[in-house]
């Protein structure tokens, strides 16, 4: 990897991609490029070692088998883990969400053992949250009120360790009233695909975590697109 | 068809004045309402109507109305053939198809993918056609392994024929639940559905494309008695057919070395069957050219990133510039997440239109590509700007037929 750039880890590509998951790698990595920071794009399959020297890590969403084979694999890798305990910023979406955690639920919500970057423990509901979504994000991360698409069973309970990410408005998220949860510079959302793209303040606020300060950009059609989807959801 | 209750004889004719009025009074094509109709009178309909004909049930992702069409086309060479021809590929559908044609001996009928073990069930037919399984509008559709799944499960408990491509894992992996397939090599374009083992979740292993295993529990590609190779088709005695479609791109291809295989299990041997599959200029109005003014207006209609990266591959060559409209209606899957599955880097250096209800989010997928674009409302703009005499136009479902209805249902 190349040490100067702003290096996007996205992590099982071939398990972990369901939704446009994609889109979140394209857009850090427009955003950064926009501000003059250089980045660079790897792509670990299932079958390589998670590099440990990766800025933003990314994890998508996927089918319950998927799932459980990408959660082995990255407790048995390591590379994760360590990457996060040394400060890199993690977002993980849907599967991934719940995959960071202690545990989540199989298709019968047997527990599975998660890679344990988030104090959260996920299942399954009772019916799928199919719809858009809107959420006031914790005002200690400075990030204006986010907006997606969820499609999920998953219900997510936080402990102690995890702060919520957002105060839902419209939809389901955690199942709690909440929607994703953090700790640090890890955090989980059910806002799939590309809730990046759809949310510049987030993408931004990871790029924060890894860089630090940076200077403010136009609005483009990023932020466009969320009044639109937010006046349509909120009527 | 004189086996036919007197119930069932009763709703075919119902259906058929009920799609008489639809068509009558401008509602569409006539071929749902009829058979919902229908169905309401007598719930065995469908498998009274295909009681002692030869059905052949046409499934997949994309291209399921095209391949209807070619096999349909195909069979005619032994006399009528019953089919749903407009797309309404649900039971009630089926049972209009049917109806209307119960002279018919041969039917070839297109099957949603989530209909296909139901409807195999109810019409025993002697055929299941099987091409591809992708991503599309997961908001309200099953998760496509599971989907698999259950083809699998039908076909085992089925004495159908199978007619799939091998070159699709989860497909092949679906047909492998017959003891009675032939395999087909019709290529894969769309892959990204396809790198774990549908058997055991392992990784598959594609480096010798199109060849494809799983090392961990040993599942392979099934091998091929008929192989598409460009634009040859080789069929199990070894000898080489032209295919030269009117239909462009490698994804009719595909769908016209797979109803060579469906004719041949028929009893249509491919010289005779050929010349039938290049009659087929368009499907539904997919295809089809319109000329709008000076300008020649070319419709592609594609629903999900396996079918958008298909249509980019026919694009005209530059300067010719392209409209892509995109819409979320319930038809199309209300999540739009699709977009980012597709890559739009090879449209860089053309000129590109963007429309539809959420140009928006295309907006923003083009330009996170770095593809230079113009926002407009209407598809007419895009006509009136071209800049050259022709248009391609790649729209997904409710988006193509808005275009369609506001430019006179153009078949
Ligand atoms: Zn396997």
């Amino acid at each position: 990897m190349n040490d100067s750039a702003l290096r996007i880890v996205w992590i099982y590509p071939d398990l972990l991609s369901t939704y446009g998951d994609q889109g979140n790698a394209l857009i850090l990595e427009r955003r950064a490029r926009l501000r003059g920071i250089p980045t660079e794009i790897v792509h670990v399959h299932s079958s390589d070692a998670v590099p440990v020297e990766g800025d933003v890590y990314l994890l998508g969403g996927g089918e319950d088998r998927p799932q459980i084979l990408a959660a082995r694999r990255l407790i048995a890798d390591g590379g994760l883990k360590r990457a996060a305990e040394r400060g890199a910023a993690v977002l993980a979406i849907c599967a991934g969400y719940q995959i960071i955690g202690e545990t989540f639920g199989d298709d019968k919500d047997n527990p599975i053992a998660g890679v344990g970057l988030l104090d959260i423990r996920s299942g399954r509901g009772d019916r799928r949250a199919v719809g858009e979504l809107v959420a006031d994000v914790d005002p200690a991360l400075g990030v204006p009120r986010i907006t997606g698409f969820e499609n999920h069973q998953g219900r997510t309970q936080l402990g102690p360790g995890t702060t919520p990410l957002s105060r839902t408005v419209v939809g389901v998220g955690n199942g709690d009233g909440f929607e994703g949860g953090y700790a640090g510079h890890v955090v989980g959302s059910y806002l799939h695909g590309p809730a990046l793209p759809r949310n510049p303040g987030l993408a931004d606020l990871l790029l924060r975590w890894t860089v630090g300060e940076i200077p403010p950009l136009p609005p483009g059609w990023g932020e466009r697109l969320r009044e639109e989807r937010l006046a349509a959801a909120i009527g | 068809m004189s086996k036919l209750s007197l119930r069932a004889r009763l709703a075919a004719t119902l259906g058929l004045s009920a799609a008489r009025l639809s068509r009558a009074t401008g509602r569409g094509d006539g071929s749902v309402i009829g058979g919902r109709v229908a169905l309401k009178v007598e719930p065995d309909v469908l498998a009274e109507l295909s009681r002692g004909r030869q059905l052949a049930l046409v499934s997949a992702t994309n291209g399921k109305t095209t391949t209807t069409r070619l096999i349909t086309n195909a069979l005619r060479a032994l006399g009528p053939v019953a089919t749903n021809e407009f797309g309404a590929n649900m039971p009630s559908g089926h049972i209009t198809a049917l109806s209307s044609d119960l002279e018919a001996r041969n039917a070839v009928l297109e099957v949603d993918e989530k209909y296909l073990p139901m409807v195999l069930s109810d019409t025993k037919a002697a055929v299941v056609v099987l091409m591809n399984l992708s991503r599309d509008q997961m908001d309200r559709a099953s998760e496509i392994n599971l989907l698999a799944q259950k083809w699998r499960f039908a076909l085992r408990g089925s004495p159908a024929h199978v007619v799939a491509n091998c070159d699709e894992p989860l497909v092949a992996w679906a047909g492998l639940g017959s003891s009675n397939a032939t395999w087909v090599a019709a290529g894969q374009r769309w892959k990204e559905d396809s790198w774990c083992c549908p058997e055991c979740g392992g990784h598959l292993d594609r480096s010798a494309d199109p060849h494809w295993e799983c090392h961990e529990c040993g599942l392979r590609r099934p091998e091929p008695s008929w192989v598409l190779d460009g634009d040859t088709v080789t069929d199990p005695h070894g000898r080489k057919h032209e295919l030269r479609m009117k239909l462009p791109g490698d994804a009719n291809r595909a769908n016209a070395a797979i109803a060579l295989a469906t004719a041949a299990v028929f009893g249509v041997p491919p010289d005779n069957a050929l010349p039938r599959l290049r009659e087929v200029t368009s499907v539904a109005g997919r295809y089809s050219s319109i000329q709008r003014g000076p300008v020649e207006v070319r419709l592609l209609m594609a629903k999900n990133p396996a079918g958008w990266l298909e249509s980019f591959a026919i694009l005209d060559p530059p300067p010719v510039p392209v409209a892509l409209s995109v819409n979320a209606q319930v038809p199309d899957g209300r999540d739009t997440s699709w977009l980012w599955d597709v890559d739009y880097t090879v449209l860089r250096g053309r000129k590109v239109f963007v429309l539809g209800e959420r140009r928006t989010d295309l907006a923003l997928r083009l330009d996170t590509d770095d593809v230079e674009f113009e926002v407009i409302d209407h598809i007419d703009q895009a006509v009136a700007k071209t800049g050259t005499k022709r248009l391609d136009v790649v729209a997904n479902y409710t988006a193509f037929q808005q275009i369609r209805t506001e430019w006179g249902r153009v078949t």
